[in-house]
């Protein structure tokens, strides 16, 4: 990653597009607290299952509280939920993939094993399972999604860590007596960041998407925290009433992870245009 | 061939086993006992009563014990009874909703092929084509859309404002009144939702898929032979490259598996679908620890089967790979 990568990266449409929706995304979970022109939690019984209006862009909900207000201090959930659990699969799975990409022999056999053994599992409904035992809060949800979400990543760079140990770096650095740790973490790593960048963009938005799923089920997000899944909950209650429940948090949730997977998918082809 | 079958079976039984302890893991890890439901809201229960309730449900052994007495039930399917207050077996609860589950997903799993397999192969044909583009678009859309949230627009549309099909359950009230013919069409009208939205996760991932394994195929040499020898180019496509390029989506077969069985959970509960996805949601919520490790269980082994088959199958289908 240098330069090239820059040059290509500002000249490739797909990922500027992505990065314009993810900086909208950081700037109004920021200055949430400016844009909400309500309070989350202000609740308006006069002005219950209103329609949008000019007063309120997006309606309001069941409790009378706006929809807008909510779906931007939601925009942080989702935000926080996307980074946090998706730093926990890249350091399972980074340090898992390159422990066995590494070692190789049977500590690579163990581990992509267990691998194999939690891809057998439907993830949803793993995660459902420990969510709902434990209690369902921001922070379980988050630690739970990273759980569940590591093996790709390992599978990755094991894969990168097989072919870059026998390249003339590693052995000069054995060489010159460097230990194993600094060897995996100071040298190899850093090669194979690249292929983790690209999982780690997807990552978020795929997080993002379970968060909603769970907090729609009513097993994520619990209110009166707002969070797009659970507004959703609150649509799906309403169905037959209130069409401005449904469609405003989905569309947010959609362009958040169109934006990811557009930053991604632009990132990948900036790495490398041959891949395309 | 036979060899191959059994090498992948044997290979199995670890992942078997694996997946097993993970189960049991997850079970139980979480705070809080299963009998608490019945305990803590309840202020007549005695310490000795709880003891007692421990003790029925073996909660007071040791956890190797207890996995390895589950195991051994597990392999003579008797997955408990349920701690629900029906006090059923899971095997049974869960094999009277597995039919309904398992149709979707069938129906939706032929609805994916169906639709992403021509998509896919004509835009890897027609590459850079205004079709391409677009179904290029659609992909990236279908990526991100939230299916759940695509549930409930087609059910604003399709359901209320248009009124055209039933949003939830598998069968109208008055479904016992209906003439043969109307009852089938009943349920059809009931499905055609579920099945679609459970169908559209897959579509953007297999059609892609499939492109680029068209767009792979052409390049190869047997491909120019082909043409060389002055074949039509609708032969070359559609013969020679489409037969090759199909080999491995038998695969994706495999692979698709838990995505939709985890995707019933979200379909079935919304969709008000007695099925087993909507089973566990319920027990999840009630904290009914054998149906949820039965279900978790039966979901990991429908998925290695799901492998098993895909293998198997591609194995049938390319004598390149039993030799490997």
């Amino acid at each position: 990653m240098g330069t090239d990568f820059w040059k290509r990266f500002k000249k490739n449409k797909i990922a500027l597009a992505g990065s314009c929706v993810v900086i909208l995304l950081f700037v109004v979970s920021i200055f949430a607290p400016v844009i909400a022109p309500y309070d989350t939690n202000e609740i308006n019984l006069k002005l219950v299952l209103a329609p949008p209006s000019a007063s309120h862009l997006c309606g309001t909900d069941q409790l009378g509280r706006d929809v807008f207000s909510r779906m931007v201090w939601g925009s942080r959930i989702s935000l926080k939920v996307g980074f946090v659990a998706t730093g926990i699969a890249i350091l399972i799975g980074a340090v898992l993939g390159a422990v066995a990409g590494y070692y190789g022999r049977w500590t690579d056999a163990v581990i992509m094993r267990f691998v194999d053994i939690m891809l057998c599992f439907p993830t949803f409904f793993l995660i459902l399972a420990v969510i709902a035992l434990l209690e369902p809060s921001i922070w379980n949800i988050m630690i739970i999604i990273g759980l569940t979400g590591w093996m790709g990543i390992t599978r990755l760079v094991r894969a990168d860590f097989t072919s870059l140990k026998e390249r003339d770096f590693v052995l000069a650095a054995r060489a010159i007596g460097a230990s194993d740790l600094r060897i995996i973490f100071i040298h190899i790593l850093p090669n194979a960041m690249a292929s983790v960048l690209v999982a780690a963009t997807l990552g978020v938005a795929g997080a993002i998407l379970t968060e909603s799923a769970l907090s729609f089920l009513g097993i994520g997000v619990q209110p009166p925290t707002p969070s797009w899944g659970n507004i959703l909950t609150a649509g799906k209650d309403n169905i037959d009433i209130a069409w401005w429940l449904s469609l405003y948090p989905g569309l947010a949730i959609l362009i958040t992870v169109l934006g990811y997977n557009l930053l991604g998918e632009g990132i990948r082809d900036s790495l490398d245009p041959r891949l395309k | 061939m036979l060899r191959y079958i059994v090498k992948r079976l044997i290979s199995m039984v670890p992942l078997l086993l694996g997946i097993t302890i993970v189960c049991f893991v997850v079970m139980h890890l979480a705070p809080g006992s299963p009998t608490d439901m019945e305990t803590q809201m309840n202020p007549r229960a005695s310490a000795d009563y709880r003891e007692r309730l421990n003790a029925m449900y073996d909660l007071d052994k040791p956890l190797y014990q207890q996995y390895l007495s589950w195991v051994g039930k597990i392999a003579v399917l008797d997955l408990g009874k349920s701690f629900s207050p029906d006090r059923r077996p899971v095997a049974r609860k869960i094999i009277e909703r597995l039919p309904i589950t398992i149709l979707i997903n069938a129906l939706s799993m032929l609805m994916i092929f169906a639709i992403a397999i021509p998509i896919g192969v004509l835009s890897a044909v027609h590459k850079d084509s205004l079709f391409d583009k677009i179904t290029g678009v659609f992909v990236f859309v279908g990526f991100a859309i939230p299916t759940f949230w695509l549930a409930l627009l087609l059910m604003i549309l399709f359901g209320i404002d248009l009124g055209w099909l039933p949003i939830s359950g598998i069968r109208s009230l008055n479904y016992d009144y209906l003439p043969p013919g109307m009852v089938f069409l009943d349920v059809v009208k009931h499905l055609i939702l579920p099945v679609t939205l459970s169908a559209f996760g897959g579509l953007a991932g297999l059609s892609r898929y499939m492109r680029s394994n068209m767009l792979e195929v052409i390049r190869q040499d047997y491909i120019m032979t082909a043409r060389a020898k002055g074949l039509s180019e609708r032969k070359v496509i559609y013969k020679h490259a489409l037969r090759n390029a199909l080999l491995p989506v038998i695969t994706i077969l495999g692979l698709s598996v838990p995505g939709l069985i985890g995707g019933s959970v979200i379909f079935e509960s919304i969709f008000a679908i007695p099925g087993m996805g909507q089973l566990f949601y319920m027990s999840v919520m009630a904290r009914d620890y054998p149906v949820v490790m039965g279900i978790l269980l039966i979901g990991a082994v429908l998925t290695l089967l799901g492998n098993l088959i895909a293998d198997v199958s591609y194995a049938l289908a390319d004598p390149r790979i039993r030799v490997s």
